[in-house]
């Protein structure tokens, strides 16, 4: 059954250095309040997996919490570059980043089949992209039916994955509705799971499209109103896109970098 | 100019599967203006939106609230692109080349030290093998249209026509290059991208400057028509609108 906890607590029990960590949600319901939090646990050699690494992970990775990512699209949506991501890549700074890159169907895949309890994906990608050059976890397989040739990518497993959705119950039953992204796969995939929630309720009342994570599924609950700010919850917040464009002025040098993480990372201890 | 003509390229009926910025507001003004059916489909798994203002992001809460269906990202490329159900494909890129093959990845020959590192892949690959036709909207420049890319992130013809069934590639590729100075065609015999059409305004020359290769002309040579009163209004409200 899910254990209802603190944030601050949930994060020093299950994300451990070297883990294997994917935070997930597409635009939609990213846990920017986790990250943040494994950033202040000062958590290192993190392996990060996520399909979109944007802010949240341009803050582990400066913050010198990666030492490996596994992604399929670095950027900060609608606005432009990853400034702590590529100084990274280009410049190992704070510390190298060894990169995994695929693409977009390829991602999704590999938590398909974490999800589904299988060795690997099979899908009809990569095909004439200098992609599987560079990255050994893209195969070709030959379809023992049609004898066509196919790629394959392996299972997705990490140790711990950690989504934001809009509430809980007191029994940690998890529900969340609209862009659900790839979170139901991401938290069934991984050996242990974090959600935190907008709210926890004595009853969850049903909403249209809704995705229901029983407790049973998933291993801690922690309630951060909030967690998802600059991206947002549908029916609770709204995307703050202002702070996206801001972002960039942050972000861009290893100073202004510096100087928000003491700032608005360390200094605040979130509540046991 | 450029969302002008990315948008008189799509018409009724047709579902586009979008990104965020140039294709989007393409697509978004054709829809308010000749083509009120057009189907939008966004990766982050939204079918048949129809937003009130432009999105500001791939995961823009209105793209879910207005659309027919929301579903997963999984369920977006497997059941959807993946088995050829989406019309057009409309990608963008840092780097094209004159076979249409796209780079989004890197910069520099070298991978594991680029020159610049750029977001990656994103739905692109899969987009540019299995959409029925690829549009690209692209500024250009020197810089981005180069004889070779650095890295095919997305594939586009190769090193010429034939290339794509040889990799057994369901769709066509790009058949369709929209930039802010005319616009690109691949050649029928050779699949080498050709510029069939300028903007009002722009010369040949031009377009040659800001080309990194030797730039075939198609001899029966295009002008853009200018923007319609009608676009210009549907693109100034949908601008405006927050």
């Amino acid at each position: 059954m899910a254990e209802t906890t603190s944030l601050r607590d949930a994060v020093a029990q299950l994300v451990h250095d070297g883990d294997t960590v994917a935070l997930e949600g597409f635009t939609h319901l990213i846990p920017h309040a986790a990250g943040q939090e494994i950033i202040r646990q000062r958590r290192r050699d993190l392996t990060l997996v996520r399909m979109t690494p944007d802010i949240v992970y341009d803050q582990l990775i400066g913050a010198g919490c990666a030492k490996k990512l596994i992604f399929s699209w670095g950027g900060n949506p609608g606005v432009g570059s990853l400034h702590r991501f590529r100084d990274a890549v280009q410049n190992a700074w704070p510390a190298p980043l060894e990169i995994e890159e695929h693409s977009h169907a390829g991602m999704a895949n590999r938590y398909v089949a974490g999800a589904s309890g299988l060795p690997f994906a099979v899908l009809r990608g990569y095909r004439g992209t200098d992609l599987p050059r560079h990255t050994d976890t893209i195969k070709t397989i030959t379809c023992p039916f049609t004898g066509e040739e196919l790629a394959a990518v392996p299972a997705l497993n990490p140790d711990v994955s950690i989504i934001h959705a809009q509430r809980a119950d007191r029994a940690g039953n998890v529900q969340m509705w609209g862009l659900v992204g790839v979170q139901k796969e991401a938290v069934l995939a991984a050996r242990r799971s974090l959600v935190t929630v907008e709210e926890i309720v004595d009853e969850l009342t049903p909403v249209p499209g809704q995705v229901i994570l029983p407790a049973w599924a998933v291993t801690a609950v922690a309630e951060v109103p909030g967690g998802a700010h600059p991206s947002y919850a549908a029916g609770y917040s709204e995307r703050d896109n202002d702070y996206y464009a801001y972002w960039d002025s942050i972000g861009r040098e290893r100073d202004s970098f510096q100087r928000w993480l003491d700032e608005k990372v360390f200094s605040q201890e979130v509540a046991k | 100019m450029m969302s002008v003509a990315a948008a008189r390229a799509l018409s009724g009926g047709q579902r586009v599967f979008v990104g965020i910025g140039l294709p989007s507001t393409a697509a978004n003004l054709a829809r308010r203006t000749h083509a009120g059916d057009l189907v939008l489909v966004y990766e982050s798994g939204t079918l048949g939106s129809k937003p009130t203002r432009l999105p500001a992001s791939i995961g823009d809460g209105i793209l879910a609230d207005t659309a027919d269906a929301v579903i997963s990202v999984p369920e977006v490329f497997n059941y959807w692109l993946q088995p050829g159900r989406i019309d057009i494909g409309f990608l963008g890129a840092a780097q094209l080349d004159r076979f249409g093959n796209i780079n989004t990845t890197v910069i520099g020959p070298d991978y594991a030290s680029p020159k610049v590192r750029l977001p990656g892949a994103g739905g692109a690959p899969e987009i540019a093998a299995n959409c029925r036709e690829v549009y690209v909207v692209v500024r250009q420049s020197r810089r981005s249209f180069v004889e070779q890319v650095d890295f095919i992130t997305s594939f586009g013809h190769g090193r010429g026509k034939g290339d794509r069934e040889k990799l057994g590639l369901p769709g066509a590729g790009p058949t369709l290059v929209i930039t802010d100075l005319g616009v690109l065609r691949p050649d029928p015999e050779t699949a080498e991208l050709v510029l069939t059409q300028i903007h009002e305004g722009v010369t040949v020359e031009q377009v040659r400057a800001a080309t990194g290769w030797d730039l075939t002309v198609a001899p029966e040579l295009t002008t853009t028509p200018p923007p319609t009163e009608a676009e210009l209004t549907a693109l100034r409200e949908l601008k405006a609108a927050r």
